[in-house]
């Protein structure tokens, strides 16, 4: 990441962003949970680290001293006038505007929906794999996972297929580039807006049966909902939809490689998908929020500041050893298994059955072609940093 | 035992429909509802309480 100084110490100055955190952030957080349970860094004009899943829960559930105005850490906050509705509702929402906001898309995403994207999101992972016979090593993030997720939601949108490479530039530069200045952030926005703003217009004339068209004709507060709403929640989709679903997807990917003993049980126990997905999910999850502190509040002992940041880390949570059982071990039927990938409380994802159905069809798939594979060169494997981390470069032999 | 759904805190995971589809569904939010409102039969106790321990928001007791 551009910028920022290493880390030396994590207990006072912590950052995110930096590598170390990338390659391999859970010694990291164990060491944070056990000697500095709540982290402060002065870093990003002031931030907070909870790593236990007490006080990640604790906090994701508390609206009344936590704003969602921004969810993405960063040197600049967003004006207060943003609030309740935020850049992007329903994630930058807060109650009581929040509810109407998500409460608009669940449908949208809602397993019986869900259900009916299978066989199309089947056939691309199988056009994906067929496009790939004959390598001996295959990238599974770069030449698999990015693209399914990609094409899932430009398809539900309504979005030209063919777009895809220009979504993921707009969504890496929105989530990986928070150590950018901030005028190039806001450059980043304005594409992305500019690319969505013609589409949305296009369905204000032409409505067609996709998602944008489906938006722009639902009401708030008993009026229609105004584009720069609906342009809003679009980029959101995209933003949230993309680069979290290829992370898990490569994330379980890297896992198995690495896991010659889980990959044969789930080749032989086909029907351990559905657990296995959600204990991959718990031991790699994918993404972090961030909250901004409303008023000077004590939060466990600690003095947080108006405006100071607070990162929801998911990903610690899920390895806190107060809450699983040996929380650093992968089992794939592990049961009890209260995970919070998804998030928790108001803000919990509105697209996991969406994410669930991608990350299930893709490994079925996947492992169907190669049921035997390993990692290429361990070494090679390259992590975002930031609040989304998977893997960006994942080489996997996959032939002899 | 009956199974207690507490619809305030569910955010509809779907932990507990994907995992005890006799006992579970869910409405055109994804939000749960529950099949089986009487008392439990013997062997579903098992079923419910594993939906119950899967919830990521404390939204089922099975009592
Ligand atoms: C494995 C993939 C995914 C993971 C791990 C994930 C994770 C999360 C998390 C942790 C939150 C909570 C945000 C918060 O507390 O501030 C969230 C919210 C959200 N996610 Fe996902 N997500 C994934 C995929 C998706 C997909 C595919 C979509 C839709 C295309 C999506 C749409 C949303 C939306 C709309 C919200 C905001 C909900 C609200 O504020 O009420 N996500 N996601
Ligand atoms: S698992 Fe819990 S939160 Fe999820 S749908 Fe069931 S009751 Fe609701």
């Amino acid at each position: 990441m551009a910028g920022n100084p290493v880390v030396t110490d994590w207990t006072t100055d912590f950052d995110h962003t930096d590598k170390a955190w990338a390659a391999d952030p859970y010694p990291i957080m164990d060491e944070l949970r056990d000697t500095c349970p709540v982290a402060h860094s002065d870093r990003f004009g002031g931030a907070w680290l909870p790593t236990r899943h007490e006080d990640v829960s604790a906090i994701a559930n508390d609206t009344e001293h936590f704003t969602s105005r921004s969810i993405v850490v960063s040197e600049h906050r967003p004006p207060m006038e943003l609030a309740p509705e935020g850049i992007a509702p329903p994630i930058s929402s807060d109650p009581p505007f929040h509810a109407q906001a998500r409460r608009m898309l669940l449908p949208v995403f809602s397993p019986q929906t869900i259900d009916k994207l299978e066989p199309s999101t089947r056939a691309y992972c199988q056009e994906l794999l067929a496009a790939l016979q004959g390598k001996d090593v295959v990238d599974a993030a770069a030449d698999y996972a990015a693209h399914i997720p990609v094409r899932v939601i430009a398809n539900m949108l309504g979005l030209p297929e063919e777009d895809g490479d220009k979504f993921r530039g707009f969504v890496l530069h929105v989530l990986e580039g928070v150590a950018l200045p901030l005028e190039e952030r806001i450059v980043g926005f304005q594409q992305l807006f500019e690319y969505l703003m013609p589409q949305i217009n296009d369905r204000v004339a032409n409505p067609k049966d996709d998602l944008i068209s489906f938006l722009l004709a639902s009401e708030l507060d008993g009026k229609p909902l105004d584009p720069f709403h609906v342009v809003r929640t679009v980029a959101l989709l995209l933003i949230a939809g993309i680069d979290t679903t290829w992370s898990a997807i490569g994330a379980s990917i890297w896992h198995l490689a690495k896991s010659p003993t889980d990959l044969k049980r789930l080749v032989n126990e086909p029907e351990l998908m559905p657990t296995a997905i959600e204990e991959l999910l718990r031991a790699y999850a994918p993404v972090t929020m961030a909250r901004l502190v409303k008023e000077d509040f004590e939060f466990q002992g600690c003095p947080m500041k108006a405006e100071d940041w607070v990162l929801l880390s998911f990903p610690a949570a899920n390895r806190d050893p107060a809450f699983f059982e040996n929380p650093d071990e992968v089992i794939l039927d592990r049961s009890p298994n209260r995970h919070a990938a998804f998030g928790l409380g108001i803000h919990r994802c509105a697209g996991s059955h969406l994410a669930r159905m991608e990350m299930r069809v893709a490994l079925e798939e996947w492992v169907k072609v190669y049921p035997d594979f390993s990692l290429e060169d361990a070494g090679a494997v390259r992590w975002s940093g930031g609040q989304v981390r998977g893997p960006r470069v994942l080489p996997i032999q996959v032939g002899p | 035992m009956k199974i207690h759904l507490d619809s305030d805190r569910c955010q509809g995971h779907g932990r507990c429909y994907s995992i005890a589809p006799a006992l579970f569904t869910y409405d055109d939010n994804g939000q749960a509802a529950l099949i089986v409102t009487d008392e439990l039969a013997d062997e579903q106790v098992g079923l419910a309480q594993l939906a119950a321990n899967n919830c990521p928001e404390y939204a089922i007791e099975v009592a």
